[in-house]
């Protein structure tokens, strides 16, 4: 037994490169894109120098870090104004969506009729519709919010209403023969079954609502009527500032990024016991 | 060896256990025009280990949906003796069909949870069920976490919880490897010694319809019917050693003849099985 497992450890030519393999991936994984990343912006600076592109065109990225410090008041509080918006959106996406989801699957009839309206309201563009919410809404907030939502709740509705319909057939027939009531078979099998649709969805949704929050600021804030991230973006466009402009571009990205880290952590820690999808592969 | 058996069992006076179920003339058409049953007639004693054994299409799986209550009969009837509700049922499934974010815990106190009992109440039940089927020990296991052969140890556990008078099972050790298969078999059975309830097992093997019954019904497909029935005359306990037993043997040999009666009854009105 023991002879077994000495010869065991030392592992033959194929198996000691799939180790090697494994390692270098696993260090690759991160190190890699930190390396181009950083490789990118060199290039930046350089190409900065290097054609003397002046300041108000392509600032070096040494600028706009020095902007982003020094504007950090006025930047970090516009970015405040946007992230409550993206989050409130967000929260109500999640509210309609699930709420929508489950009414839908009370009854195909209610789905039948309601679905096709959630889809006209996704597939038209939300810049297309602000105008008529700018006539009709005369709240600052409350326009915003309408428009992150409508752009953010589609992915939770379709996703979770998948979920909701996908539950084992023979777990269905197990809760019917337990007399189960409709709360009951809703609230220990069919929302827990949608669960890895759900946050699917949620994570689609995280990065729209920000990207409805950015672009219904974009709007609003052409009429002046805004103090978020993207009127500041306009803001410095008009007076050529941009270092303001690519600092403004940095936060919002690493914003979305975040976002979307954070939910997927949030979907790993839920689903990890359970899904397929959260489990480690193994040869 | 009918002496032993009626020694064991409480009987009637005639001899028999009284009736549990009766199916009478039972048949069921399905909406698309497949007519799955066929005039069944059925009857099913208390503490029956009664076996519906035949080829895919006969209709058994249908049988037991409709004993079960999940599907109506298109005709006839089917009469319980006194009152049985789907409290007092028990059903296991081809699949373990557990919930996969459940805990091995919670996945058998699901039935007495949605009568309303608390995981506290529901404690002392839900432990001696899974020291019934020796998964003790297991109780926060999730499912992807165990074996085929244990997952099905839940799901019985779980059909068991309730303490059901009749258990209802479609195919369920269909997917088990054979020595996990002969396992269980065992288990079960000496699960339903102690217990006497009353078991209607699905199945298309005749080895495991024959080591496990006290009856077998064997059904012909197109249209599902019953064909023929098999009393299995040999004693409880049965173990590894009637496995290999001339008795157990002979009883598979008739089993098997009245099946390939009931497979060549259809033969001349099908091609290719489909």
């Amino acid at each position: 037994m023991t002879a077994i497992e000495d010869t065991a450890l030392k592992l033959d030519p194929e198996e000691s490169r799939r180790a090697r393999q494994e390692r270098l991936e696993r260090i690759g994984k991160w190190a890699l894109p930190l390396a181009i990343m950083v490789l990118a912006i060199v290039l930046w600076d350089r190409i900065c120098v290097w054609n003397e592109i002046p300041q108000y065109i392509l600032p070096r990225p040494g600028v706009v870090l020095q902007t982003l410090h020094n504007d950090a008041g006025l930047l970090f509080s516009s970015l405040l104004v946007t992230l409550r918006i993206t989050f409130l959106s967000l929260l109500l996406a999640v509210i309609g969506g699930v709420g929508l989801a489950v009414l839908f699957a009370q009854s195909k009839w209610v789905e039948m009729s309601f679905f096709p309206f959630a889809i006209v309201l996704q597939v038209t563009p939300i810049v297309a519709i602000f105008p008529l919410i700018n006539i009709y809404v005369n709240n600052q907030t409350v326009k915003l919010l309408l428009c992150a939502w409508i752009v953010a709740f589609f992915p939770i509705l379709s996703n979770t209403t998948l979920g909701l319909n996908s539950v084992d057939r023979n777990l269905r027939d197990l809760f019917k023969l337990n007399g189960a009531t409709r709360w009951q078979q809703l609230r220990y099998l069919r929302l827990p079954a949608a669960m890895p649709y759900f946050l699917g969805g949620l994570k689609i949704a995280g990065g729209l609502s920000l990207i409805g929050a950015v672009v219904a600021e974009f709007v609003a804030g052409a009429q002046g009527q805004s103090s978020g991230l993207a009127s500041r973006i306009i803001e410095a466009g008009y007076r050529l500032n941009a270092p303001r402009l690519f600092a403004a571009l940095i936060l919002i990205s690493l914003t979305g990024i975040l976002i979307f880290l954070v939910l997927s952590l949030v979907s790993h820690l839920i689903l990890r016991r359970w899904h397929e999808s959260a489990l480690k592969q193994e040869h | 060896m009918i002496q032993e058996k009626l020694a064991q069992t409480p009987t009637t006076a005639s001899g028999e256990n009284p009736m549990l179920l009766s199916l009478r003339n039972v048949g069921k058409i399905f909406s698309n025009g497949v007519t799955a049953l066929s005039k069944v007639d059925l009857a099913i004693r208390e503490g029956d280990f009664l076996s519906l054994l035949g080829p895919s299409g006969c209709g058994k799986s249908t049988a037991l949906r409709l004993i079960a209550g999940l599907s109506t009969p298109t005709s006839g009837q089917l009469d319980w003796r006194g009152s049985i509700d789907r409290a007092n049922i028990g059903f296991v499934f081809q699949e373990p069909t557990l919930l996969p974010w459940a805990s091995v815990f919670d996945n058998v106190w699901l039935p007495l949870r949605l009568k309303g009992v608390s995981r506290a109440k529901a404690e002392p039940a839900v432990t001696e069920m899974l020291s019934r089927v020796h998964l003790t020990g297991f109780e926060n296991a999730v499912p992807r976490e165990l074996s085929g052969g244990m997952k099905m140890r839940v799901s019985i556990a779980r059909a068991m919880v309730t303490k059901p008078r009749i258990l209802l099972m479609d195919e369920p050790f269909a997917a088990l490897d054979e020595i996990t298969r002969f396992k269980l078999n065992n288990d079960l059975l000496e699960l339903w010694q102690d217990e006497r309830f009353t078991v209607v097992f699905v199945t298309h093997s005749v080895f495991e319809s024959v080591f496990l019954s006290s009856r077998v019904v064997v059904m012909a497909a197109r249209p599902g019917r019953v064909f023929g029935e098999l009393p299995v005359d040999a004693p409880y306990p049965r173990d590894e050693a009637f496995r290999t037993s001339p008795d157990y043997a002979a009883l598979c040999r008739q089993a098997s003849d009245v099946l390939v009666n009931a497979i060549n009854s259809t033969a001349g009105s099908h091609h290719d099985g489909h």
